[in-house]
């Protein structure tokens, strides 16, 4: 059986311009994202993990050309999401959604919640106010929420719920992938179970899939499928779940499970990093995390390593492999 | 081994008077704090953790905030009441503090090495000529690399990392006997994060100081606490070593906030929560607080405001369930 890719990304690049002086020349490129090559499957959740700046948000905003990539390939369902024009790519946004992390800079605070979540079927052309109305009831209760909320503002509502009225936005035109940006990062613990169930719950219900950005590896483990880890603007290691969190290869993927003590092995000692994470405008030569790695080899700050399939299905970055 | 309590909480409650009513951030918090000891406090946003830190040194907007009750005891002088200057002469130097956001802490027009002088100085006068070797050392000690340079930077020249650590030397200018850290590590991430712990446990153990480290993240509680004190709308629910806090937690509000985080070690379908949302704290609800989202509420919770109770010597919550009198049982 083949399986059903619904977003192949291949070799995708994102560089922002610096400039600097009075007349403004160029000074270099951030590479937020470097040439990043990954594929969801139909139903599948995919976890991208990195630090903050490693590029996995601006990734993730790529992916839905809510910024322009400078080059690459984005196929969603075959199609070059890259190459739409305007009118077919806000067509195809319906299918293709986000839900940001933040619920109480991402909802308007003038807007009902109820008009929040309408605003979405105008926009994809349902024209009947009476269908809308229904379908926005429906929506609220698919998420959670009693459908009389409709006419209160978002600043009645505690962190978790306005959690909920974004899903409940970004499901309004039945996604078949969903961008979840750090979702429950802004949440308490106990209101980040009931969002994480909530979003399961759906997704089996629906069948849709996730990009699940998080920077918190026990939450990817819930809710992922495949890992991915992020480093400086590239994906470092892939794997499938269980894989990635039994045999960790990169030593970056195995300093960030080594610094969660639950995660971390009875006999494997702690992995301390030296230093921060290097600026993305000035990235380190050859592999980007030689400067911190604790098993760095002589050719690493010289040859980029080369990003492989070691064992099936399981990638990765690194000249040790 | 008994060690010596070096700072008692008894009863504080911290109010703030606003228009909207009166917030009671906190509402009865008591805990005692050992030499050498780690006591972490644990609760979600708005349970008043961060405010009970605050109290202990006064340091809160006042007004709208005032402490309505209680004492703040450290080596028997009440830090509630004693004269200010008494007070400042303690803050900074008996009793140090670590903020959350070390870039909103930090003043942004002066370098690290002014700030931390500018302490060490104001404590120690005899310490002028030094100041800056002290400052150096207490860098080294953070291990921030090139410690003498890195006091010529401004805030904005560090990374985040950095600035926390810088943070934290600070607090440890003046030697304290305290340190209370406010979510440090909150703001960085977990490579940083990792590192930032290591420095603290070694300061403990090295220093033989005592630590506040009030945080939401119980995984940071197994690594540097002792004790832990988990934190519900503006009261202690629970006290207890943190091996009993993690695993035979006592109070229904302990035992959901472990069970819900993502178990690890675990395949699970489904993750159990803990149903509704932290209460208001101008509306707290009657009685035991946590009653609207408790799993095995009894009526007399919804009324009777439950009091501490010894569980097994070291552990201690409010909750009926472990009243005789109330269940009638042991």
């Amino acid at each position: 059986m083949k399986i059903q890719q619904i977003l192949e990304i291949k070799e995708l690049k994102k560089y922002y311009r610096v400039t600097s002086g009075l007349i403004p020349r160029p000074v270099g490129d951030i590479k937020a994202v470097d040439g990043v090559s990954l594929t969801i499957a139909e139903k599948e959740v995919l976890g991208l993990v990195g630090e903050s700046g490693c590029g996995k948000t601006t990734l993730g905003k790529t992916i839905l050309r809510l910024e322009e990539p400078t080059s690459g390939e984005i196929l969603f369902n075959g199609m070059d999401v890259v190459k739409l024009n305007k009118g077919d790519m806000r067509k195809l946004r319906g299918k293709l959604q986000i839900v940001f992390q933040d619920p109480d800079s991402s909802l308007d605070p003038r807007m009902t919640v109820g008009g929040s979540i309408e605003e979405a079927l105008v926009i994809q052309g349902i024209k009947s106010a009476g269908e809308r109305t229904e379908r926005v009831g429906a929506l609220m209760e698919k998420v959670g929420l009693e459908a009389g909320f409709y006419e209160r503002y978002p600043h009645e509502f505690s962190g978790g719920q306005k959690q909920r009225i974004g899903i409940a936005r970004a499901l309004a035109m039945d996604p078949e992938l969903v961008i979840a940006d750090e979702p429950v990062s802004a949440l308490d613990v106990s209101v980040q179970a009931q969002i994480l169930n909530l979003m399961m719950d759906i997704k089996d219900r629906d069948g849709l899939a996730y990009l699940f950005v998080s920077h918190d590896l026990s939450i990817v483990k819930y809710i992922s499928d495949r890992v991915a880890v992020m480093y400086l603007g590239r994906i470092v290691e892939m794997a499938e779940k269980h894989e990635f969190f039994k045999d960790p290869l990169h030593p970056y993927t195995e300093a960030l499970l080594s610094a969660i003590a639950s995660l971390r092995p009875a006999d494997k000692e702690k992995i301390l990093l030296k230093g921060d994470v290097p600026s993305p405008l000035n990235p380190p030569s050859g592999c980007h995390f030689h400067t911190r790695c604790h098993r760095m080899i002589a050719i690493c700050p010289e040859v980029d390593p080369a990003y492989r399939e070691v064992a099936p299905g399981h990638f990765v970055a690194c000249h040790l492999y | 081994m008994a060690a010596k309590t070096i700072l008692e909480v008894k009863d504080l409650k911290t109010w703030f008077y606003t228009r909207r009513g009166i917030v009671k951030a906190v509402n009865g918090v008591s805990f005692t704090l050992d030499e050498g000891e780690c006591l972490c406090l644990v609760g979600e946003s708005g349970c008043g953790k961060s405010v009970t830190a605050l109290s202990i040194l006064r340091l809160f907007d006042s007004p709208p905030g005032k402490i309505v009750e209680g004492k703040v005891l450290y080596e028997g002088l009440d830090l509630t009441t004693c004269a200010m200057p008494l007070l400042r002469s303690i803050r900074g130097k008996d009793i140090a503090m670590v903020f959350q956001n070390a870039q909103s802490a930090l003043n942004p027009v002066f370098t690290i090495g002014d700030q931390i002088e500018e302490q060490i100085n104001t404590h120690m006068p005899h310490h002028d000529r030094n100041s800056r070797q002290k400052a150096t050392a207490l860098l080294e000690e953070m291990k921030i690399p090139e410690a003498a340079e890195a006091l010529k930077m401004y805030p904005h020249q560090m990374s985040g990392g950095m600035k926390q650590r810088a943070m934290i030397a600070m607090g440890l200018s003046c030697d304290p006997r305290i340190l209370i850290a406010d979510e440090p590590t909150t703001a960085v991430d977990v490579t940083i994060r990792a590192q930032i712990i290591y420095i603290l446990q070694e300061l403990k153990a090295r220093r033989n100081m005592s630590i506040i480290f009030i945080t939401h993240d119980l995984s940071l509680v197994r690594e540097i606490g002792d004790r832990a004190a988990v934190v519900y709308a503006g009261k202690v629910v629970e006290i207890a070593p943190v091996e009993h806090i993690l695993n035979k937690p006592a109070h229904p509000y302990t035992i959901g906030l472990i069970s819900c985080l993502p178990d690890i070690s675990a395949d699970l379908k489904r993750l159990p929560s803990i149903p509704g949302n932290t209460p208001n704290p101008i509306d707290i609800p009657s009685g035991c607080p946590f009653h609207p989202r408790c799993p095995s509420v009894m009526d007399i919770c919804r009324t009777v405001e439950p009091e501490m109770l010894n569980i097994s010597g070291v552990q201690i919550a409010a909750c009926h369930l472990y009243d005789a009198n109330v269940t009638g049982k042991r």
